[in-house]
């Protein structure tokens, strides 16, 4: 066994200090991750080297992708009297020798122990030239201990939102998409849906052409893709924006309608029928539009599809992991297609989740057992699946752990995906994201039952 | 793009190189550039690189920290102890399972904790109002639910900054549990790279396990610890299984699979082998102070340095049954490797090479691609020091700065009970004999003339470095990887080894020989422009819609 010291949970102690394999990682990467989606921009981790490379690695394997990003690279000095001279001397030396337009920085537990203020060194180095004219230095405070990944993308939406939207007396009929973190593949399908409504959009951040680049024979240290300047100011003039996803989104929205009075709408990120019909809804609504037939027409395949294989999915229990945003479409989701998504645990806190959770679950599956925040980790719901077994588990890599040891399905899904392509290239949001997730769980669940079941029960047409 | 042309392709004056490098940085940063970057001359010993000086801040680097040294690298390998992350749940995550150390509990009881990732998981209040509180409850649950053999504590950036007292907590526990419960201070801005972390991890595993077990009886007559090997995609599985066949019995591998337990012995063996000398010199130098063990180096990259490493442990013991022994496995599996050899040689001789990596492989792997005729024309480490370029004659010479100042120095005295007066009379005789010990000669004497040695690489010289000298294949990370190979060119991670190996002893060789092949062989190369690139373009357009 690979877990060989996790028993049941019904036979454990309460943890009072101790995460064990954690469903949620660090605020920066989330932020380096968002500021990547930006044209042109280099992010910057402020603090010691290792958080910088750690992340960087993290993304990496999870694109198989060039991921750049510089660091102040702090000492033990720096961090007694401040990282200040690290950071106008990185700004300086990467305006020079990386030559971004745009630098975003986040901070790092430890500049955020020491007390250093983004914002004022970031205006000393306008000040006193680090930043020359026409480049551009964003930034958002992201201290790991407070939230989690999806809490550092936020800050870092957020603050590339306050520094380049601006309102005109021009109102732009378009709407501002912030989709979250998504994948490339969820971005470009996002667009794909928009342009099909023939709306226009601007989205932040957009990582498709940055993270799934082609082979070309020449690298790119700023791709082709993420949303440009332009479009980011233009933001301010937008007719709504659309906010995907609470954890992810929600406080962008709300500081973008207090500095540009752009009006907004939260909604679930788009995965699964209802969700995506929620957006469907809200664009068409936003941008008095009816919805057009081709997509109607993709809707009704998804649906087909799940009534054609639904024997298969009925009452299977399910247990997930991942982040809120997502774990409260999907779960939605499966409960559509009468699956039990029986456990369901996440690392970022919060306390929509179980608000959330309990609206979707309670009636439909009263034995769902759910948890965010502090450990709410994979030990946990490993414990509980030692207690009575699932069908599927649904989470990112280190799900196959557990997989393995309890001999259970698993599909691949949220962040990081470390010993798999295919994210980065095949959406899961919209209906042909259903689509995709609900053949890949079948054929996992179908493949499962061809492999262990007796010989005389095998069957060649399913 | 992959050259077939075996001839010689042009290389550019690397003088001039060096120069048009440097020019794109500012002057600062070109004048503290200038000293880590050396046009090669292996017959001048004069020559000095500068090493283990911190990164500017600003430049994209391949380093880590000193967390990622301790915690990843050194304790990081060994199962049988809970390793506790103190602080914000990021450190603990990245440093999970991401090293491919590979490890093989002898059965299905034995402890493994590997797969589990233990954090603190630190939270606004922690911080504020100090963490110690949580560590002993984290401390207590790992009791609680696994009741380990040891527990181990790694403090992150932020416990240094807040005073938490790790080893009070640590010693208060272990008073309390009465297991082994010891902690590490190897906050990620300690020092200026990994190596930091070594140190760190090196001094405690000396002070607090190696030695405290005086109960357990010689392990075998010629006893050995591995040091500095871990492991990745089962090296040391290749390596354990040579040694058992030589007749010789490793007792601990540091810290490739491995266990706290075989380490509290690990004081009685008759000789330290040192692989990575960057990593676990430390270790090496204070058993041999306190137990009079001596160590050598050996490298068991390459089929041909692993016969010799191999032959030398033989020789140390001067058994005629080891060293028959030791001689009929070179000489089987040489024959082994002489086959692959002969099949993959031709296909990839006169190729180039670049490697960047780490702090001894960027030096080991030279030999593996000599083996197979390709000539390592740009390298350097990640985290080393001057001796691992020079070799260990100018550690006296190296200057001690502030950074390498925060780093403790054990005192080691003697061991009265443990110390073995026959090994140093042992050691004696033997270098008598021209035998060699705590030799390492560094990878600069061993590298062609005018080939180019860069410490800390950064992204920019590394780019530059590929469109004018167009290598073969570039070895570095992963954070390197995709960038290379978006230029055409394959890298080979001498990290994680791309999910492959064994590359150490004779069935790595023949492993590495065959990964050649595949990298630089594949059509796959040939097939990034699209058959039409070069066709006319088109006027006129078919009207959408
Ligand atoms: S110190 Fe903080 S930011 Fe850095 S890796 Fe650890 S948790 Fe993440
Ligand atoms: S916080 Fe410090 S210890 Fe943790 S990854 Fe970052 S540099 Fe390393």
């Amino acid at each position: 066994m690979l877990l060989r010291h996790t028993k049941k949970a019904s036979e454990s102690i309460e943890r009072k200090g101790l995460t064990i394999n954690p469903a949620k990682t660090c605020q920066p990467v989330g932020a380096m991750y968002a500021a990547l989606g930006v044209h042109g921009c280099l992010p910057h981790s402020h603090g010691s080297q290792g958080c910088c490379s750690y992340h960087r690695t993290a993304l990496t394997r999870h694109y198989k992708e060039p991921v750049m990003a510089a660091t102040s690279s702090f000492t033990e000095g720096s961090s007694v009297f401040g990282g200040q001279a690290n950071l106008l001397q990185g700004l300086s030396n990467i305006y020079s020798i990386y030559e971004p337009d745009i630098v975003a920085i986040h901070s790092t537990c430890l500049s955020e122990t020491i007390g250093d203020d983004l914002g004022q060194i970031v205006g000393k180095a306008r000040v006193e030239g680090q930043i020359p004219e026409g480049k551009h230095a964003v930034y958002a405070a992201t201290p790991s201990y407070v939230g989690s990944h999806v809490t550092g993308f936020s800050n870092m939406v957020k603050g590339i939102i306050d520094y380049f939207a601006y309102k005109t007396e021009e109102v732009k009929k378009q709407l501002n998409i912030l989709p979250g973190w998504v994948e490339p593949s969820d971005m470009r399908e996002i667009k794909r849906m928009l342009k099909m409504m023939k709306v226009k959009y601007v989205m932040l951040p957009d990582t498709s052409d940055v993270l799934d680049e082609p082979m070309t024979g020449k690298f790119k240290m700023f791709p082709e893709g993420g949303t440009t300047i332009p479009q980011m100011a233009s933001m301010g003039d937008s007719i709504k924006t659309i906010a995907l996803g609470e954890w992810c989104s929600k406080d962008s929205a709300i500081h973008l309608e207090n500095k540009c009075k752009v009006p907004f709408h939260i909604a679930d990120m788009p995965i699964g029928i209802k969700a995506t019909d929620r957006f469907v809804q809200v664009v068409a609504k936003a941008f008095r539009i009816s919805v057009p037939d081709s997509l109607t027409k993709e809707r009704g395949r998804l649906v087909d599809a799940i009534v054609d294989m639904q024997q298969y999915l009925f009452g299977k229990r399910v247990a997930l992991f991942g982040d809120p945003d997502q774990c409260i479409s999907l779960t939605e989701f499966l409960v559509d297609m009468g699956m039990k998504p029986v456990y369901i645990v996440s690392g970022t806190p919060g306390k929509a989740f179980e608000k959330r959770m309990a609206s979707i679950l309670d009636k439909k599956v009263p034995e769902a057992k759910y948890m965010n925040g502090e450990r709410a980790d994979l030990f946990l719901l490993h414990q509980w699946i030692k207690d009575e077994g699932v069908d599927l588990i649904i989470g990112n890599t280190y799900g196959k752990y557990i997989a393995r040891d309890e001999n259970i399905p698993f599909l691949r899904f949220g962040f990081p995906i470390l010993d798999r392509i295919g994210h980065s290239y095949f959406p899961t949001v919209g209906y042909m994201g259903g689509l995709r997730l609900l053949e890949k769980m079948l054929s996992l669940i179908m493949d499962h039952e061809d492999a262990t079941v007796a010989e005389e029960k095998f069957e060649l047409v399913m | 793009m992959i050259s077939k042309n075996k001839n010689k392709k042009h290389v550019p004056n690397p003088e001039e190189f060096k120069e048009e490098l440097l020019k794109k940085y500012p002057l600062k940063v070109a004048k503290k550039r200038a000293k880590g970057i050396l046009v090669n001359d292996p017959k001048d010993t004069g020559m000095e690189i500068q090493a283990n000086v911190r990164t500017i801040p600003g430049i994209i680097t391949q380093r880590g920290c000193t967390y990622a040294g301790c915690k990843g690298v050194i304790l990081g390998p060994t199962r049988d102890v809970v390793n506790i992350v103190h602080g914000p749940i990021g450190c603990s995550f990245y440093a999970w399972l991401t090293r491919r150390n590979q490890t093989k509990p002898p059965t299905a009881q034995d402890p493994n904790y590997i797969p589990y990732s233990f954090s603190t998981d630190m939270q606004d209040s922690n911080i504020v109002f100090g963490g110690e509180k949580k560590l002993k409850d984290a401390i207590q649950d790992a009791w609680d639910l696994f009741k380990p053999r040891s527990i181990a504590v790694f403090s992150t950036c932020p416990i240094g900054l807040i005073g938490d007292d790790i080893h009070a907590v640590c010693r208060e526990k272990k008073a309390e549990l009465g297991i082994n419960i010891f902690g590490f201070s190897c906050e990620g801005y300690k020092g200026v790279s990994q190596s930091a972390g070594h140190h760190i991890a090196n001094n405690k595993i000396f002070s607090d396990v190696i030695g405290i077990d005086l109960t357990l009886p010689r392990a075998g007559k010629f006893v050995i610890n591995m040091m500095g090997e871990y492991n990745i995609g089962g090296d040391s599985f290749a390596l354990e299984s040579y040694f058992e066949e030589m007749g010789v019995t490793l007792k601990a591998t540091f810290s490739g699979n491995s266990t706290i337990e075989s380490y509290e012995s690990a004081h009685d063996v008759d000789l330290n082998i040192v692989m990575c000398h960057r990593s676990i010199n430390y270790i090496a130098e204070m058993m041999e102070k306190k137990y009079g063990i001596p160590w050598f180096k050996v490298n068991f990259i390459g089929a041909q340095a692993t016969a010799k490493s191999l032959r030398r442990i033989a020789e140390y013991f001067g058994d005629e049954e080891v060293m028959a022994k030791t001689e009929a496995l070179i000489a089987r599996e040489l024959e082994s490797v002489k086959a692959v050899a002969n099949k993959v040689k031709p296909l990839v001789q006169g190729k180039t090479a670049m490697m960047f990596v780490g702090g001894s492989r960027a030096h080991h792997y030279q030999e593996l691609f000599r083996e197979l005729g390709i000539e390592t024309i740009a390298a350097g480490y990640e985290f080393a020091h001057r001796d691992d370029y020079e070799g260990r004659r100018v550690i006296p010479d190296i200057k001690i700065d502030a950074d390498s100042r925060n780093i403790e120095e054990l005192k080691v005295v003697k061991d009265k009970v443990s110390f073995k007066d026959s090994l140093v009379e042992k050691k004696k005789a033997l270098k008598d004999k021209n035998f060699e010990f705590e030799n390492y000669e560094g990878m600069m004497p061993e590298m062609s003339k005018n080939s180019l040695v860069i410490d800390d690489i950064s992204h920019w010289e590394s780019e530059l470095l590929i469109e004018k000298y167009k290598p073969d294949i570039f070895c570095a990370g992963i954070k390197e990887k995709y960038v290379v190979q978006k230029n055409g060119i394959p890298l080979k991670q001498l990290h994680s080894y791309d999910y492959g190996g064994p590359y150490a002893g004779f069935v790595g060789a023949i492993n590495f020989y065959n990964e050649m092949e595949r990298m630089l062989c594949t059509d796959i190369w040939k097939m990034i422009d699209a058959p039409w690139k070069n066709e006319p373009v088109c006027v006129g357009s078919v009207v959408e819609e």
